[in-house]
């Protein structure tokens, strides 16, 4: 089994619905130019108050969740802002996996093309997983991505990966590379759109 | 048999190819970019020494991180935010992007720079790294935002890898009353199906009140359908979004000019396609909104009492509305008129538009900024500008007491210097009251732009329809 096949790790529950991308990472940490440095901005204004001291009492502050790899969130985790950045935080955080009753839209896209693992879950489901999680000596959680199950203290349920889903957190993928094979064929599409609709070619050819 | 709704008719004439039961390759007639979510997806082209596809199918702004500060040339002064202007520079000529760059006349926030040059056409797929991409669908243009990663991949292959979305209408008769908006039915739409209520789809609005509304109302109603979750949203293009586009697109010779239209006036659904999940809502209930909480769906009518907590089912739902609330500094069955509010903003891709900025300069006009509250009117791009100034709207807000400012995404999301400070509260025509969106701590209150501009008069939250007559 390959290790993105299996995930065991610690779990902790952010009871929050809709917690938005704009939480996830605040946009002071928006202003490179490449990925880096984002593992300080994951959740800031949770994590610290405004004097930027760790607020003690956010689960992910306490010690015994330092080494937490797997967060359970409320419904639409991750809605809002289109920014990367709030995936590519997580995983430098150390977040491998995310489960939730659902997700935001242009989240969960991103989080496909960087092999973060999201895993919904019915509410109830949710629920009791959030409730393992409240115990740090029961908050161990696995996540087998190959059978398509999870296990807590007191979950055992199976979750649905799309086929893409699952291709690209077991294996990866270059989409862009795959895409280019098809040059021709996208080529062929073009001419053929702008043959029907020869208003759209070039559309912000110098516009500036 | 089954028809088509509008949505799997556009999908359908943008599939390269499918490529498994959800998904398909779908060719982007147009990418926006902006300065923030694009500079890693040029370094990843530079990495792998790939190319940009169809240069002429992408046009880019500078908008999240400009300054909006009333001087004749405006400077980025945070080393940072400035590196993302000049790279986004760069690459554009390196690759022979077209950019309305940081002193650009009619530079703006992409949203209202597209369509106001007649970018959007009918029948499009577009696609921007911004959420408010939906926007579009005010012109019949399929619009969702992207990621970076996805970005990266169109600017290659001007394609994406797609995954197909539901298709929800929402339809809406009666006619939207005095002193009500496109942005108040929006949000009386948002709080009754909830900041999640469409996720996964793509709504079509239909109706008379959809009919009734200026394409400039449209656009709004659009772009803030993206805060249900949306993936997407349509409105099938009239004659009036057809004249918009046309009296824009200058480019568009003479003799393509029939067969446009005749394509335009065919984007309808088919009247026998079927719908997953559809909505009916009356616009002649809706009152003039305002939030309440800290996500777009947290709304009340202006005249209603602040929700409890306990509506909500226990658990996250219930905890959050309670958070909401700790962090609004609001209290469950209070009023929110008399509210004081500290600042007010008029601006954003939501309602930076010229018809918003009349709207609000309606109820500025012979009256008073309140004492103690800063307003700031800030149009959504250059061509706004110019135009609310030929109308004179710069005096009307300025003799008020209002700071005119110049084009940018500003306060809205605060990535400039547009900050608010912990614990002042805003009137905002923007479209997310998330925590800490406009700084840390601040609390906005979203609304349309009159109620906006009364509770800059007023000094607190109040209702328009009691200010709406010349002062």
């Amino acid at each position: 089994m390959t290790e993105a096949a299996l995930i065991v790790g610690r779990a902790a529950a952010l009871r929050i619905e809709n917690l938005d991308t704009d939480q996830i990472m605040p946009k002071q940490f928006l202003r490179r130019i490449d990925k880096a440095g984002l593992k300080e901005g994951v959740l800031f204004d949770l994590r610290f108050d405004s004097q930027g001291r760790p607020n003690p009492h956010f689960v992910l502050n306490r010690p015994a969740y330092a080494d937490a790899s797997i967060l359970i969130g409320g419904a639409n985790f991750g809605c809002g802002s289109s920014r990367e950045h709030a995936v590519w935080g997580l995983l430098q955080f150390g977040i491998r996996a995310v489960v939730a009753p659902s997700f935001g839209e242009i989240f969960h896209a991103n989080a496909i093309n960087n092999r973060l693992l999201l895993v919904t879950v019915p509410l109830d489901v949710a629920a009791r997983l959030m409730d393992d999680a409240d115990d740090p000596s029961a908050a161990l959680l696995r996540i087998d991505v190959d059978a398509q199950t999870l296990h807590s203290r007191s979950v055992c349920a199976p979750f649905e990966l799309t086929s893409r889903q699952r291709q690209m957190v077991l294996e990866g993928q270059d989409s862009i590379g795959l895409t280019q094979a098809r040059q021709a064929q996208i080529e062929a599409f073009a001419q053929a759109h702008w043959d029907r609709h020869p208003w759209l070619r070039g559309v912000a050819r110098r516009r500036a | 048999m089954t028809g088509k709704t509008l949505y799997r008719k556009l999908v359908d004439a943008h599939t390269v190819a499918p490529l498994d039961e959800q998904h398909v390759l779908l060719f982007c007639d147009l990418h926006l970019m902006n300065e923030y979510t694009g500079p890693q997806a040029f370094a990843g082209l530079h990495e792998q020494g790939r190319r940009v596809a169809l240069p002429d199918q992408h046009l880019a702004v500078v908008s999240h991180v400009i300054p909006t500060h009333p001087v004749p040339v405006r400077v980025i002064a945070d080393a940072d935010s400035a590196r993302q202007a000049s790279t986004l520079a760069q690459n554009c000529a390196r690759f022979g992007i077209s950019l309305f760059d940081t002193h650009h006349a009619l530079q703006g926030i992409e949203h209202v720079v597209a369509p106001e040059h007649g970018l959007i056409r009918p029948g499009m797929v577009v696609v921007c790294g911004d959420s408010h991409t939906t926007t579009y669908g005010a012109l019949g243009a399929l619009g969702f935002g992207i990621g970076t990663t996805e970005v990266e991949h169109v600017l290659a292959t001007q394609t994406l890898v797609y995954r197909l979305a539901k298709d929800m209408r929402i339809r809406v008769d009666g006619a939207l009353a005095s002193g009500t908006t496109a942005k108040d039915l929006v949000l009386a739409i948002i709080g009754r199906i909830g900041a999640q209520g469409a996720r996964g789809f793509v709504v079509e609005y239909s109706g008379r009140a959809i009919d009734a509304l200026s394409v400039e109302g449209r656009f709004t109603l659009c772009n803030m359908t993206v805060e249900a979750g949306a993936r997407g949203a349509l409105v099938a293009p009239d004659q009036r979004a057809i004249d918009h586009v046309l009296s824009r697109a200058r480019d568009i010779p003479a003799n393509q000019r029939e067969a446009a239209c005749s394509a335009w006036t065919g984007l309808r659904s088919d009247e026998s396609a079927a719908f997953d999940l559809e909505y009916h809502f009356d616009a002649s209930d809706i009152a003039p909104q305002v939030t309440w909480g800290t996500s777009p769906d947290q709304v009340m009518a202006i005249d209603g009492r602040i929700p409890s907590p306990a509506a909500w089912p226990d658990g996250p739902a219930r905890l959050s509305a309670t958070r909401a609330l700790s962090y609004t500094r609001l209290q469950a069955g209070a009023a929110m008129e008399g509210t004081p509010i500290q600042h007010v903003f008029i601006g954003s891709c939501t309602n930076g538009r010229l018809e918003d900025l009349r709207d609000a300069s309606r109820i500025a006009r012979g009256r008073r900024v309140a004492r103690g509250v800063r307003a700031m009117v800030v149009p959504g791009s250059g061509a706004v500008k110019a135009a609310a100034e030929a109308e004179g709207l710069d005096r009307v807000f300025q003799d008020a007491g209002f700071e005119w400012r110049k084009p940018g995404c500003s306060m809205c999301l605060a990535m400039n210097d547009d900050v608010l400070d912990e614990g002042v509260r805003c009137a905002a025509t923007t479209n997310r009251n998330f925590e800490g969106r406009q700084g840390r701590g601040a609390i906005t209150h979203l609304m349309s732009p009159a109620m906006a501009a009364a509770a800059a008069i007023a000094g607190c939250i109040t209702d328009v329809r009691r200010m709406d007559q010349p002062a």
